[in-house]
């Protein structure tokens, strides 16, 4: 299994593209999207599954478009 | 498209607060206003008090925070939500009062609001966002613009002999007998977010306890004004903006 621990999921049409996530992920997860949105900036997307769910992108946004998801604990058998 | 979330597989850690509205805001892209605008009404959710929590908006770039920020809220002439807090809290003792201000506001034309508000002791929670510039009006200096540092008003840098000294208000008013908590933090980090929205937790905590004013000022960016990248101008914090702005509690007497 990949080491992906999280996920985040990021509000594109409301991120204006500052790159502050980005460059506060420990992991190298996030990058700019070569898309636009229709305000015409290039939003943040998980590029590599390697969230670990730190949450260190959503305390920096300053739009707070960001939500993070972390992966529960498997029940061992 | 829509990620989809397996409920059964992941849990959320992390969410928006409903103490911000569900609009988007004015700011320029990275700057810091967002974030305490954040944590703020994270605070005011946390200790379920937004049913008595009456901010005050200043005039800068964060007059319209009572479009973004879920609670009553008024805003004030420049310069004067100190005073206007002063009226609303001796009026409603059992709310929860703060000012939201920028550095011209506060510290430029509020000064005399800020310091005699403090003075009194109002018990108010003061929120100070300092970024070194007037940025709403494009970027002029203010009374806390670094040394060297260029503004449209000071071009070749802040020069000493023509421009004066930067003013350190969380020093100043850590001096007077009416404050009880004062502590200066930023926002450029994960981990000093973390440590801003404690500190601002407390400066909300303080009011409940009737013994002066708690002050807790931000330094933030301004990177439209800057001419940086956000990134950069978050940098720059670090390697020169907190040198004449060291982080830390100047005061606390809350006993918390
Ligand atoms: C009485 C009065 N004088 C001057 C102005 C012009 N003015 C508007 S915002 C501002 C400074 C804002 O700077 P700051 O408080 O640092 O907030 P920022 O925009 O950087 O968040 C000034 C001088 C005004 N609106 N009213
Ligand atoms: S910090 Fe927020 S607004 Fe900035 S790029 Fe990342 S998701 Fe977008
Ligand atoms: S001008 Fe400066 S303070 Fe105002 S919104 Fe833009 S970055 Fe923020």
């Amino acid at each position: 299994m990949a080491k992906q621990k999280g996920m985040v999921v990021i509000d594109t049409e409301n991120c204006k593209g500052c790159g502050l996530c980005i460059a506060n992920c420990p992991t190298n997860t996030l990058g700019f999207s070569e898309n636009f949105n229709a305000n015409g900036y290039h939003y943040s997307e998980m590029k590599q599954d390697t969230c670990i769910a730190c949450q260190s992108c959503a305390l920096v946004c300053p739009d707070v478009v960001i939500t993070v998801y972390r992966l529960k604990k498997e029940k061992t058998v | 498209m829509k990620t989809q979330i397996d409920p059964n597989k992941y849990e959320k850690v992390f969410e928006k607060t409903d103490g911000l509205k569900n609009v988007k805001t004015h700011y320029c892209p990275g700057c810091g206003h967002g974030v305490v605008h954040r944590i703020t009404m994270e605070i005011v959710k946390e200790l379920d008090i937004q049913h008595k929590t009456i901010g005050i908006a200043p005039v800068g770039c964060s007059v319209f925070a009572y479009y973004y920020m879920n609670v009553d809220m008024q805003q004030a002439a420049h310069g004067r939500a100190c005073a206007v807090a002063t009226g609303i809290k001796r009026m409603l003792p059992d709310h929860y009062v703060f000012t939201y201000q920028g550095d011209g506001d506060l510290a430029a034309i509020g000064t005399a609001e800020t310091i005699h508000a403090c003075s009194r002791g109002e018990n108010i929670t003061i929120i100070f966002i300092n970024n070194a510039i007037y940025g709403m009006t494009g970027g002029q200096m203010a009374p806390t613009t670094i040394l060297g540092q260029k503004s449209s008003t000071s071009p070749e840098g802040r020069n000493p002999q023509r421009d004066g000294m930067p003013i350190n208000m969380s020093e100043i008013v850590a001096l007077l007998p009416g404050t009880v908590y004062v502590e200066r933090v930023a926002v450029n980090k994960p981990g000093r977010v973390r440590k801003a929205k404690k500190a601002i937790l407390k400066g909300f905590k303080a009011q409940a306890l009737k013994k002066g004013t708690s002050f807790i000022e931000v330094v933030s960016n301004c990177n439209t004004n800057w001419k940086m990248t956000p990134v950069e101008a978050n940098k720059w914090i670090d390697d020169v903006l907190l040198k004449q702005y060291p982080l830390g509690v100047f005061k606390d007497e809350t006993g918390l």
